[in-house]
């Protein structure tokens, strides 16, 4: 048996631990790109396409991402696309942040007090300006906060694309674990990594929403 | 490309296994998991020491760390430190102190300037702190959160399809046998996903089902 | 010929009906202040005025022009009727003169250089002028509600409607408002407002209308109507809220 040393196991869960920093960025920024799209055309498109939009985020909230990475994983299998668990991974939880995005950004709109859309409307500005000068700043505010806790949600999310064999943080840690059998420390190493990229998030979240909501927004 | 979804007729009985499993998994969790937060959200309101601050660690520790990393700290840390635990153990207890944990912060949000008026209404009456939390805070604040905690549970039942991965037989379990077994990985994954799907809504139903009983009072006043 | 023509406005919500058939006149420079009891659909009627209802049946003309049924686009509208509303509305993102100047700008498309000079002389006469970079947050309600009243004028509309525009204000603050909608009732302007104010009703305004149940009750010089009400229903809000 090959004697591990904590340094080797640091070392291996750091150079994991990038992969999940990666697939992170890509879901987020992926999702962010069409989250912003779906609210667009949910907010206003037509009904049938409001209706669709609505139908996805409720799939997406309404079932695992485990099931979600699953089916990326072996749909695309069955549609004769040689998958990776890389491309797989990138796609399901892409897809997956865009719903959540979809859904909070799709609040903060509404969240805009109504009295905005009537001001607008007898100053003569038209859907599109009031939406550009009046509402979407507003909106963009109140969306900050609730935007940068889902991140964490994301980076939490990326541990399960070790199930379909990504390598990342939580997949070097059972990989480590099965070589070395220091379970305890191995996967505390391992909570250890995933707290120090989400807490600053988290409190930053925190931060953000006492200054919005502290300042007294009407 | 061909789906064939009768290569899992002969599974049911395993589909179903796993469907009860998922289903008192998470009803259990539900029950204890919120009366630990109760207990959390107490003990974090109280005066701050030792067990607010170890509490307080615990809720930020969970909050910020992947539910498959916590399942299996306690499943394969537990036995290394002498701890022996099964998987259906180690399972439930994850899922309770992660439900625990996202709803102690709900219920922390949901205990605010209004509530805390009526508490110093009932100390100034002679309640204790106990009593008070037991007859007047409570309530109020869990209702103002109820439509938060539905989704917690929600998110937490569908979070459980990871406990698969330390050979628990849930739902994710049964689809993950029927596919080594038949290697229909996608038709599976589809039916389990709409399984899923129905008892999320159908957990939002019953909860909301109980909540329009128990949190009657807020009803017939302007809103 | 009357500035603000109305004609046999009705209203419904679904099945309750809040405007009963309305005929109304308004002459250029003409004070109108709409009293009666909640429910009696003032603020509804109001609101058709400038289409943020839709009525249902009956016509609405400014001047020779037809106003309702999609005849005038909403920047045109804004020209011509302008809008102050009970909650102030102002853009919170926005300081006191962006709020002004912001219709001029996209809907005019007036210069930048122009609109601010509209402003600060709109602003001026509300008497907000050394409030110019100031958020709506650091204001009184009073002096919000002042810039709403500068923000419609910026537009030079024909009209201005005023929907109950002193209720939300605490005591002290509705005077100075007040102050400002009887200096511009001076310079001729035109005004509609539902109030509460039965004082401000009964000096400012060259006639007072009561509404009740949906339809115009009474109508007439403030001097008679408060003091020789013809109606019950007119002499028991009278009774109730002086």
């Amino acid at each position: 048996m090959i004697d591990f040393t904590l340094w080797d196991i640091v070392r291996n869960l750091l150079l994991a631990g990038r992969w999940t920093v990666v697939l992170s960025l890509i879901a987020f920024t992926g999702g962010a790109v069409v989250g912003l799209i779906l609210t667009l055309l949910r907010m206003g498109g037509l009904w049938p396409i409001r209706w669709l939009v609505r139908v996805y985020v409720d799939l997406f909230q309404g079932t695992p991402l485990l099931m979600q990475l699953f089916l990326a994983y072996f749909g695309a299998a069955l549609l004769g696309f040689d998958v990776s668990a890389w491309s797989a991974a990138s796609v399901a939880l892409t897809l997956f942040t865009s719903a959540f995005l979809c859904d909070i950004w799709r609040g903060c709109v509404e969240a805009v007090p109504s009295g905005q859309w009537q001001a607008s409307r007898v100053l003569g500005l038209n859907y599109l300006q009031s939406m550009r000068h009046v509402i979407l700043p507003q909106a963009l505010r109140l969306a900050v906060p609730p935007t940068v806790g889902f991140s964490v949600q994301v980076i939490k999310g990326t541990a399960l694309a070790s199930v379909i064999g990504f390598v990342e943080l939580t997949k070097a840690g059972t990989m480590l674990n099965n070589a070395a059998f220091a379970p305890f420390t191995i996967f505390a190493l391992v909570a250890l990594g995933y707290f120090i990229l989400c807490y600053p998030l988290s409190r930053y979240a925190r931060y953000l929403e006492k200054k919005l909501y502290g300042a007294g927004i009407r | 490309m061909t789906l064939d979804f009768s290569t899992l007729l002969p599974y049911m009985d395993e589909i179903l296994e796993g469907l009860v499993t998922t289903v008192w998994l998470t009803v259990v969790t539900t029950f204890v998991g919120i009366v630990l937060a109760i207990v959390v959200a107490y003990v974090r309101d109280g005066a701050p020491g030792i067990a607010s601050r170890v509490l307080g660690a615990y809720v930020e520790v969970t909050r910020n760390t992947p539910f498959i990393v916590q399942l299996f700290f306690l499943f394969f840390g537990l036995p290394a430190l002498g701890v022996p635990i099964s998987a259906t153990v180690a399972a439930l207890l994850a899922m309770i102190l992660n439900l625990g944990a996202y709803t102690a912060e709900i219920l922390r949000a949901g205990i605010d300037s209004t509530t805390r008026g009526q508490h110093e209404a009932a100390r100034a009456l002679g309640l204790s702190r106990l009593q008070s939390y037991r007859h007047v805070v409570l309530v109020p604040a869990f209702s103002r959160i109820y439509p938060s905690l539905i989704s917690q549970c929600i998110i937490v039942m569908l979070g459980s399809a990871v406990v698969s991965q330390i050979s628990v037989s849930d739902l994710t379990y049964a689809a993950n046998f029927i596919q080594s077994r038949t290697f229909r990985g996608f038709e599976v994954y589809l039916v389990v996903t709409l399984i899923y799907l129905l008892l999320a809504v159908g957990l939002r139903l019953a909860f909301e089902f109980v909540g329009r009983r128990l949190f009657a009072f807020r009803q017939g006043g302007s809103s | 010929m009357a500035l603000v023509s109305v004609k046999d406005l009705h209203k419904s919500f679904g099945d309750l009906e809040v405007l009963k058939g309305i005929d109304l006149e308004v002459e250029s420079g003409e004070v109108v202040a709409v009293i009666g009891r909640s429910g009696s659909g003032k603020s509804t009627f109001l609101r058709c005025l400038n289409q943020l209802e839709r009525h249902d049946w009956g016509t609405i003309h400014l001047a020779d022009q037809r106003l309702d049924g999609g005849a005038m686009s909403p920047g045109e509208l804004s020209q011509n009727v302008g809008m102050v509303f009970q909650s102030f509305n102002l853009f919170p993102h926005k300081t006191v003169i962006e709020n002004v100047m912001l219709a001029p700008v996209v809907v005019k498309q007036t210069s930048r250089d122009e609109a601010r000079k509209i402003a600060e002389r709109v602003l001026d006469k509300v008497g907000m002028l050394e409030k110019v970079d100031a958020y709506p947050a650091q204001l009184s309600g009073g002096q919000q509600q002042r810039v709403a009243i500068a923000r419609a004028l910026a537009m030079q509309p024909k009209v201005l409607l005023c929907d109950e525009v002193t209720s939300a204000l605490d005591p002290e603050l509705v005077g100075e408002v007040l102050l400002v909608l009887e200096s511009l009732a001076a310079e001729g302007m035109t005004l509609i407002l539902v109030t509460h104010e039965m004082k401000f009703a009964r000096d400012v305004s060259h006639r007072v209308v009561f509404m009740h149940q949906g339809c115009i009750h009474e109508s007439g010089d403030p001097q008679t109507l408060f003091t020789q009400p013809k109606t019950p229903e007119l002499s028991q809000f009278i009774a109730s809220v002086l």
